[in-house]
Parts: structure tokens; C-alpha cells; sequence
């Protein structure tokens, strides 16, 4: 019987195919057998673990990759398993001796007073988890069969990427938000999603169509819903097909206005096949990833931004400031135990409590600038003093290369808006140019968290509140002549995009896959019609 | 059979974080001799092909690394872990 499931829509586009349950492994526990098939189970599982991660580690490069590959060096050593084995001989079942050996390994990395070594304990978690499911006989993901609809109550972006999502296939989440990085990832890939469905998922089998346009979920399909769905999701891959051959092109609206489209990046892995050619630059670079690996490193801060520059060929690129805090926490530098972190020491404020560090990052950036058009964003700005201050910084690690004799240049520095009272108070700014960040302007203007399935919907920015703001900060940059962007998801949303250029955005920038459809639903504004596509 | 030793300071920023520590068993590993590293010449001493046993000495930059090896490309092996360890691991 076919069943309607509505959640929100995550990452556009139609999916039909085998659902594919991934359950957490939590508190499942097998039956035991004698020592000898104990044994055998904890060796069978620890081999196809061991299998499924190397071809994943070949199927990866870059960053991805080395984290994988360090999983597979793991998994390979004997000394992993040993303590699970001896046991075993002493009568403890396979996945209680493979867990009490893991938590061992694991609280041995989270007790480390180095960030680095800490951060492990992640990556023994996933390799725990990953042979507890052959133990129990969960499917793999990886092995999930092409076109899979993958149903979760949420998904670790680990899980995604092993994920082959070459031949279609969707995802619905049972928890989880628009704004998960799993869902950045899936829209980044195309890969339709729908969330927050609530607990139904656990019941679902069979074929399954995920709208991710409309946020719905059918079960149990009749065969016309199963047509329809094959009908339109033909018709977007037209579109889609038609927008990736006009890929290069400018995006110019029906009357003919010009729209920057740049591309959101978190390093080099992000543009890897990416024709330069096809956008006005790098609008947006997050450094959190690279930053919590190289906190205190200015050469390797430096390399990676230099790269960059030398891929944009001359076209701008905007590095992002450390955006640690919130959501994002780095261990040893953000703060435990915030009580409410969204609305805590996060982004440039926590770079400010931490000059010794922020220098490492201005120092890299100015000495970057001196290869190409390199501009510095800070976030989370909420008064003109922390630009201010940044400034001060800035100039006197200028000065500091100077003296000695290492090229450099002053990078131009500009703000990200997402913090309403900067938003409706932009005029006292001085920026070079002003980035809207959608996201975290959109949850702070409705209060709405961002990663709360069950307010989700409230964060609209289509909410005339919010284009609010984003038209007073366009008319702002357009009185003064300096520009202003939009980074944030709303720029890569086709439903988004006419409102945004008719609140005076004039720039966008998205993720890389999303590139082509952003500027073919640019071509389908008119703005010398107002309101017309609204 | 004679027990060669040597030893080599880490200046990777990161120490003997995921990567090096897969590095070094990697090329621990390609030689046939029994090898055996330390953070003191006292030891305690730790399986050099042993990634989980590499991780959990968990040496941190400015760390000596101490080598011990027995068989007979010993010297050979010291020679390419301690060549390993002052190229940073490749890292920078």
C-alpha cells in the first residue's frame, strides 16, 4: 500500500530505489558460540572490515583518503585485535571482547593532552562500529546494491562517502537537518534527501521514491507514482544536463544583468576536475579543517593557500578566518561545555582571545596575498571593533614580514554578515566587501536552530524578515561600491535564488557541484520584471 | 647476530601522529629484521611494524626516537627510518 511520508527537503532532486535500512549498532548483542566460533566470528569480521575499507581507501585521494588508509594500517595490525582474542579463550563473547578492547584503545587516544592524538579516538570508534556490524550481520553501506535509497535515523559523512553514488540512489533521514554536513555533501553530489521523517523509517522495505524537491517520502508506490517519478526525474536530469554544457558560461539573468558565481571550497580536494574557468573565483574557503591540522603551522597554512591561488588562475579567492566554535569545535583551543556554543566564543571572537594563534593564520594569508587576489573574511563579526582589532593584527604582522624580507601583500579584508545586528548595522563597518552567510544569519534571525529537525522549517530565509536584512546589506554595497555576496546554501538553492537577486545580491557563491544549476536558474529571472518569478 | 641501534629527532609539528606512524611501520616493514623503537634509550621498546603499537606511544615533536634492530639488513633499516624521520615523514 503506498504511504506518504513528509519530512523537509534536503538536497533536491527524485530517487527511487531499493531501500537499504543503516541502523547504529548501539546496544545489539549476538548470540555466543564456543571459544573456537567465537574466534572465527571476531577473524571473519575483522577481514571483511578490513576489505571494505582498502577498496574504499582506493576509490578516495587527498585528505580522505590518508584518514581511511590510517584505518586500513589498523585494522591490518594484529596488536589491534589481540586483547579481543585473549578474551575470548577466557569465555567473553566476540563483540563484548572486541568492544572492552576498543574502549580500552579508545580511552587511551581521549586522554592524550595532544589535540591530535585525541581526535583518533573518532577513528577507532568508526573501525569499532564498522566490524560490530559484520559481527552482527548489518549491511555495509558499501555494499549497498547501485541506486540504493539509504533510510537512517542519521548518517556520519564517513558513511556517505563510502557510499557509490555513481549509479542515482537518495537518502532519508529519520533525525538530521537541512544543514547537516551529510546533507551539504549530498547536495554537493546531487544525491536527493529528505529529512526528519521521524521514527517511520525503521518500518520501511521494498522500493521507495524520495521527492526531495517537495520533502516527501513514498512507500509501498503504486505503479503510475513510480512512472511519474521516472518521468520527472528524467526531465531534471535534462535540466541538468543542459546546465552542465552551459557550465562555463556567465550567468546573466533574462535581462541581461550580470551574476558572479563563485564556488564555496574547504581546499584543493573540493575543486579537484573543476574548471576555473566556469566561476568568477572562490567565494568562500572554510580553514577549519586545515587549521585544526596545522593550528600553529604557517607553512603548511600557507601551501594550502597558495594552491588554491594558483588553481583560481587571477580570479579571486576568499579565505575564511578560523570558524571554530559552535558547531564546529577543535579540542584544546574551542571551549567545553558552552551551554548554548551557536550563541558562543565562536569564530572571530575566539581568534581574538587567541592572538598568538590568529597571527599564524594572518601571517600565511598575507604572505599568500603576494601570489594573487587573495581576500581575508572574518566570521561571526558582531562589532566594528573586532574588524578593527583583526585590522591591527593584520598590519602589524605586515610589518613583521617586512622586516623580514618575505614577500607578502595586504590581502583585502572584508566581513561575513551573519549576525542580524551587524546585518542591520553594516554602515558601520568598514569592510572591503561584505559575504552573507545564509545559514547562521538565517538561524539567528528566526531563532531556529540550524540542526533541529523539528524547527528546521522555521529557518526560511525566504522569511521576509531575513530578506530583509539581505536587501538593506545589498544596498548598502551597492551605495558604497563594494561588494556583496551570499556564501551560504540560500546561493545554490534554485528556489532561493530570484528572491536573493531581487533583494540586490549580485553575487553568489556555492558548492562546486552545484554550480550549473545555480546559473541556469539565474538565466530564469527577469529582473526588469519585478516579481514576476517570485 | 648483532644489535644495531640509532636514534633520530622528531620535528614534525604533529609528532607520531596517523600518518607518520603509518609511514614508519611502512617502511619498518620492508626490511626483514626485527626492529624496535623507544622515546629513551631505556626504552620501554615498541614493535617499529606495529601501527596500533606505534600509535600508543603517541611521541610528540621534539621526542627522540630511539631504534633498535637485529638481522640482517638491520643497518639498512635504522638508515632508512632515521632518513624517514628527518624528511618530517613527507609532511612539510
Amino acid at each position: 500500500m503506498e504511504r506518504r511520508l513528509s519530512g523537509l527537503a534536503a538536497s533536491t532532486g527524485l530517487a527511487f530505489g531499493p531501500a537499504v535500512a543503516f541502523r547504529v549498532v548501539g546496544e545489539v548483542r549476538r548470540e555466543t558460540g564456543s571459544v573456537a566460533s567465537e574466534r572465527q566470528a571476531l577473524a571473519d569480521a575483522v577481514a571483511a572490515s578490513l576489505q571494505a575499507v582498502t577498496a574504499l581507501a582506493a576509490s578516495l585521494h587527498g585528505e580522505a583518503a590518508d584518514i581511511v588508509g590510517f584505518q586500513v594500517a589498523l585494522l591490518e595490525d594484529d596488536a589491534l585485535t589481540e586483547g579481543a582474542y585473549a578474551a575470548i579463550e577466557r569465555g567473553v563473547p566476540a563483540d563484548a571482547a572486541w568492544r572492552q578492547a576498543l574502549a580500552e584503545e579508545i580511552a587511551g587516544y581521549e586522554a592524550s593532552d595532544d589535540p591530535y592524538f585525541r581526535a583518533r579516538a573518532a577513528d577507532l570508534a568508526d573501525i569499532r562500529d564498522r566490524v560490530l556490524r559484520q559481527l552482527f550481520g548489518l549491511p555495509e553501506l558499501t555494499n549497498a546494491p547501485p541506486g540504493a535509497v539509504i533510510l537512517a535515523q542519521d548518517l556520519p559523512p564517513s558513511a556517505f562517502l563510502g557510499i557509490d553514488w555513481s549509479q542515482g540512489g537518495g537518502i532519508v533521514l529519520g533525525a538530521g537537518s537541512p544543514t547537516s554536513h551529510v546533507a551539504m555533501l549530498a547536495r554537493g553530489r546531487g544525491v536527493p534527501m529528505v529529512v526528519g521523517i521521524g521514527s517511520d523509517w525503521e518500518a520501511v522495505s521494498g522500493t521507495v521514491v524520495v521527492d526531495g524537491m517537495a520533502g516527501l517520502v513514498l512507500t509501498g508506490p503504486l505503479r503510475a507514482s513510480i512512472e511519474e517519478a521516472r518521468r520527472r526525474a528524467d526531465e531534471l536530469g535534462h535540466v541538468r544536463s543542459k546546465a552542465e554544457t552551459r557550465k562555463r558560461e556567465p550567468a546573466l539573468t533574462r535581462d541581461g544583468t550580470r551574476i558572479a558565481v563563485m564556488v564555496n571550497v574547504a581546499g584543493m580536494a573540493d575543486v579537484a576536475g573543476f574548471p576555473a574557468e566556469a566561476c568568477d573565483g572562490i567565494g568562500l574557503t572554510r580553514t577549519e579543517f586545515l587549521v585544526e591540522q596545522a593550528l600553529q603551522d604557517e607553512a603548511r597554512q600557507f601551501e594550502a593557500y597558495a594552491a588554491l591561488l594558483h588553481w583560481a588562475a587571477g580570479r579571486p579567492v576568499t579565505i575564511r578566518t578560523l570558524d571554530a566554535g559552535g558547531d564546529k569545535p577543535i579540542a584544546g583551543y574551542t571551549i567545553d561545555g558552552e551551554t548554548n556554543p551557536f550563541l558562543g566564543l565562536r569564530g572571530i571572537r575566539l581568534s581574538l582571545r587567541h592572538p598568538e594563534i590568529f597571527r599564524v593564520q594572518l601571517r600565511a594569508l598575507a604572505r599568500a596575498a603576494s601570489l594573487g587576489p587573495l581576500k581575508v573574511m572574518l566570521p561571526m563579526v558582531t562589532a566594528a571593533r573586532e574588524l578593527e582589532l583583526t585590522r591591527g593584527l593584520l598590519d602589524s604582522v605586515l610589518a613583521e614580514l617586512a622586516a623580514e624580507g618575505v614577500p607578502h601583500a595586504a590581502p583585502a579584508l572584508g566581513i561575513m554578515v551573519e549576525i542580524p545586528a551587524a546585518a542591520m548595522a553594516v554602515a558601520s563597518f568598514d569592510a572591503a566587501f561584505f559575504s552573507i552567510g545564509s545559514n547562521d544569519l538565517t538561524q539567528y534571525a528566526t531563532a531556529a536552530a540550524r540542526d533541529g529537525s523539528a524547527v528546521a522549517a522555521y529557518a526560511d530565509v525566504l522569511h521576509p524578515g531575513v530578506l530583509a536584512m539581505i536587501t538593506h546589506v545589498a544596498r548598502h554595497g551597492a551605495e558604497l561600491g563594494r561588494e556583496v555576496s551570499l556564501c551560504g546554501d540560500a546561493g545554490g538553492d534554485p528556489r532561493a535564488i530570484a528572491a536573493l537577486l531581487r533583494a540586490g545580491v549580485r553575487a553568489v557563491s556555492v558548492s562546486p557541484g552545484l554550480l550549473a544549476m545555480a546559473k541556469e536558474a539565474i538565466r530564469e529571472v527577469d529582473l526588469s520584471q519585478p516579481g514576476a518569478d517570485a | 647476530m648483532q644489535e644495531v641501534t640509532a636514534s633520530a629527532l622528531l620535528t614534525n609539528k604533529i609528532g607520531l601522529h596517523a600518518r607518520p606512524s603509518v609511514k614508519l611501520t611502512q617502511t619498518a616493514k620492508r626490511f626483514g629484521s626485527r626492529i624496535e623503537v623507544a622515546t629513551s634509550a631505556a626504552g620501554p621498546w615498541t614493535d617499529a611494524k606495529s601501527p596500533v603499537k606505534i600509535m600508543r606511544v603517541k611521541a610528540a615533536k621534539g621526542d627522540v626516537l630511539h631504534f633498535k634492530a637485529s638481522g640482517e639488513d638491520a643497518s639498512a633499516a635504522l638508515a632508512a627510518l632515521v632518513d624517514i624521520v628527518a624528511r618530517k615523514f613527507d609532511e612539510e
